[in-house]
């Protein structure tokens, strides 16, 4: 195998001790940002870690550059074009037809393949789920070190600090990859910001040629189901987004969270115990282990606040909390609290905001 | 055909609590469970092996008391399970995690037989990575699919498989080839109960022990902290906030005296919000 002179020599197995970087990594430079591109649309994701790589980049004073794996064609171009919209100095790009749609094996290669020609220091991609069924599969093949669903990301002695949270969402924890390269970490959608979008010229393209035909992937891909409309909960990039915890005593009840979301054109979601319960499905779970929201508005009722939920959605402008147990963790981290019942409260909160906002909308609701 | 199927004994992570002085986590006292989503994957390795015969083996790497956790799979049927154990593995990131694991799995394919599927949870409930299936894919050079909502078909004569594999807005429709390793989304089936006969065989059982010599693991410079290239430096709580939330006060307020003035101060505090709503709510 290529990767037998990656290995690292036998370390210490101390934090402390493994700081020195073997030769054949100094000549690794560059923070690289995966731009996802999948069935010709790039996920935001990609557009939050190019603002993310970029600040990476300037404090390590390097260059910032998007990897676009895709087919020829239109969609490739635009992913392109918005990587330096987005903040990106150069783009490697592997172009290639069998890049059309996601599998594993071209992409691992494409990807391990620039990886070796280009050397990054740093390589980041979204943690969806093409990004972390590539970035397992690209650090396992490069035997470095890979921290997924970063919440932060920094620059400590030239390192990459990679902070996530641990044991389900507890604790917070900073990692690093000292002696190996590259530094590879995932980032949830919705955790880092989305950077201002600039309209700049297409800059330095490098393209890469991908080494593999059709006929040596043994996957091959036999249709795409589209989800529904109505099952596409965009939880993650909704302003507005009402969410119901426990507290509401059952799963007929989430029925006064629906309600106030449609009177208010908002997702509705909910915390992690109501997802093992059975009573909604997962992908509508708010917090660090469901979706990261980072809505205007964000309306909890009915949840405690557990760490892993706080993580999830503390980036909300406006948190406000009903809850009945006044010392419940939520009030730590909402900016409104009310200590009430959810399940009287919510009725009167989406009458009230029927009312306020539309004195027609009665009808519609009735309908 | 011959499954196996990797699950981690994790803690049960609704009665984790994190020490306020030390913040440590506070194991003591604290029950192990199977980790939920790999239950997912040990059903549908069960209804697989019901439907085209065959064995189905756990395998799981911890401490000498993940014993219990493999126990617990082998009610739910599971044919035999194997318990990688081993001082040298303290410690181990994903990448030496999934090292370990694809020897044991090399090991278990010499002494019970190739195996056609490896199956893995979709991620655990306390690392959250959902890396360890891909690593043990890469590493035994196995074809992969993550995220798989439903095994269509599957031709052992042929080696054929077609799974359906959740992506970010839909599903994808792969046909592929045996062997491989399949990563199974969660609520894509229900964990049977076990027969009463599973039960007392699994009493019975006698849990294949495995150490990181007995299963064929002689580079330790692959294992545990030492063949672990991330470095884990600091662990700390989450900083609170200085401020608490503002509380409406609710003394003498009816539930609508208190709506509305909850929405005075949404929108005192997020004045455009009021406008954008009165445009896209009610929908």
């Amino acid at each position: 195998m290529s990767n037998a002179n990656r290995e690292a020599p036998p370390s210490a197995g101390r934090a402390g001790i493994k700081r020195e970087l073997p030769e054949h990594f100094r000549d690794y430079r560059h923070v690289w940002v995966f731009i996802e591109l999948e069935r010709g649309e790039v996920h935001p994701v990609s557009f939050e870690l190019l603002g993310e790589g970029r600040k990476l980049a300037d404090k390590l004073g390097i260059q910032l550059a998007g990897i676009v794996l895709g087919p020829p064609g239109e969609a490739t171009q635009h992913a392109i074009a918005e990587a330096f919209a987005y903040g990106a100095d150069l783009v490697y790009l592997v172009e290639a037809p069998l890049l059309a749609d996601y599998r594993n094996e071209p992409f691992t290669k494409a990807m391990t393949d620039l990886v070796n020609t280009h050397k990054p220091e740093i390589l980041l991609l979204g943690a969806t789920t093409l990004g972390r069924d590539l970035a397992g599969s690209v650090a396992t093949t490069l035997l470095t070190g890979l921290t997924a669903d970063c919440t932060e990301l920094d620059v400590v002695d030239g390192s990459l600090a990679a902070t996530r949270p641990t044991f389900g969402g507890s604790l917070l924890c900073t990692i690093y990859t000292l002696n190996y390269r590259p530094q590879m970490a995932t980032v949830r959608p919705r955790v880092m910001a989305m950077p201002p979008r600039t309209d700049k010229p297409v800059g330095r393209v490098i393209r890469h040629k991908l080494s593999m035909t059709e006929e040596e992937i043994i996957t091959k891909v036999l249709g795409f189901n589209l989800d529904r409309q109505s099952a596409k909960a965009n939880l993650a990039y909704a302003d507005i987004v009402v969410a119901g915890g426990l507290g509401l005593g059952s799963a007929e009840n989430l029925q006064l969270v629906k309600n106030l979301a449609r009177a208010i054109g908002a997702e509705y979601g909910c915390s992690r115990p109501l997802v093992q319960k059975g009573w909604m499905p997962a992908d509508r779970q708010v917090g660090q282990t469901g979706k990261t929201i980072r809505p205007k508005l964000y309306i909890a009722a009915g949840i405690s606040g557990a760490i892993q939920h706080r993580v999830g959605v503390e980036g909300a402008d406006l948190i406000v909390a009903i809850n009945t147990d006044p010392n419940a963790p939520i009030f730590d981290f909402a900016h409104l609290g009310i200590v009430t019942d959810a399940i009287r409260f919510l009725p009167a909160l989406t009458e009230a905001f029927t009312r306020r906002l539309s004195p027609h909308s009665h009808d519609k609701l009735a309908s | 055909m011959h499954i196996v199927i990797c699950i981690k004994q994790v803690p049960d992570s609704a009665q984790i609590r994190v020490h306020p002085v030390t913040n440590t986590i506070m194991r003591q006292g604290v029950p192990t469970i199977i980790n939920p989503y790999d239950l997912f994957a040990l059903e549908e390795a069960l209804r697989l092996r019901d439907a085209h015969g065959g064995e189905v083996t756990v395998l799981t790497m911890g401490p000498p008391m993940a014993e219990d956790a493999l126990r617990k799979a082998l009610t739910y049927g599971a044919d035999r399970a194997v318990l990688l154990t081993d001082r040298c593995f303290a410690g181990s990131d994903t990448l030496a995690t999934s090292f370990a694991l694809s020897r044991a799995i090399v090991r278990i394919g010499e002494t019970f037989g190739a195996p056609d599927i490896v199956f893995a949870g979709k991620q655990t409930i306390d690392g959250d990575t959902a890396q360890v299936g891909p690593g043990i894919a890469k590493r035994l050079g196995l074809l992969q699919f993550t995220y798989v909502a439903k095994i269509d078909s599957i031709d052992v004569d042929a080696r054929e498989i077609t799974v359906k594999r959740r992506s970010e807005g839909g599903t994808q429709m792969l046909k592929s080839r045996l062997p491989c390793l399949v990563t199974m989304l969660e609520g894509t089936n229900e964990i049977r109960r076990g027969s009463l006969d599973d039960a007392m065989r699994a009493a019975r059982s006698q849990i294949v022990k495995w150490s990181a010599a007995e299963a064929g693991i002689d580079d330790l410079n692959k294992c545990g902290l030492r063949g672990s290239p991330t470095v884990v430096k600091r662990v700390f709580a989450p900083t609170t906030r200085a401020e608490k939330a503002t509380q409406i006060d609710m003394t003498d307020k009816t539930q609508h005296d208190l709506a509305d003035e909850l929405i005075a101060s949404i929108f005192t505090r997020q004045p455009a919000l009021e406008h954008e709503l009165a445009f896209d709510g009610g929908q």
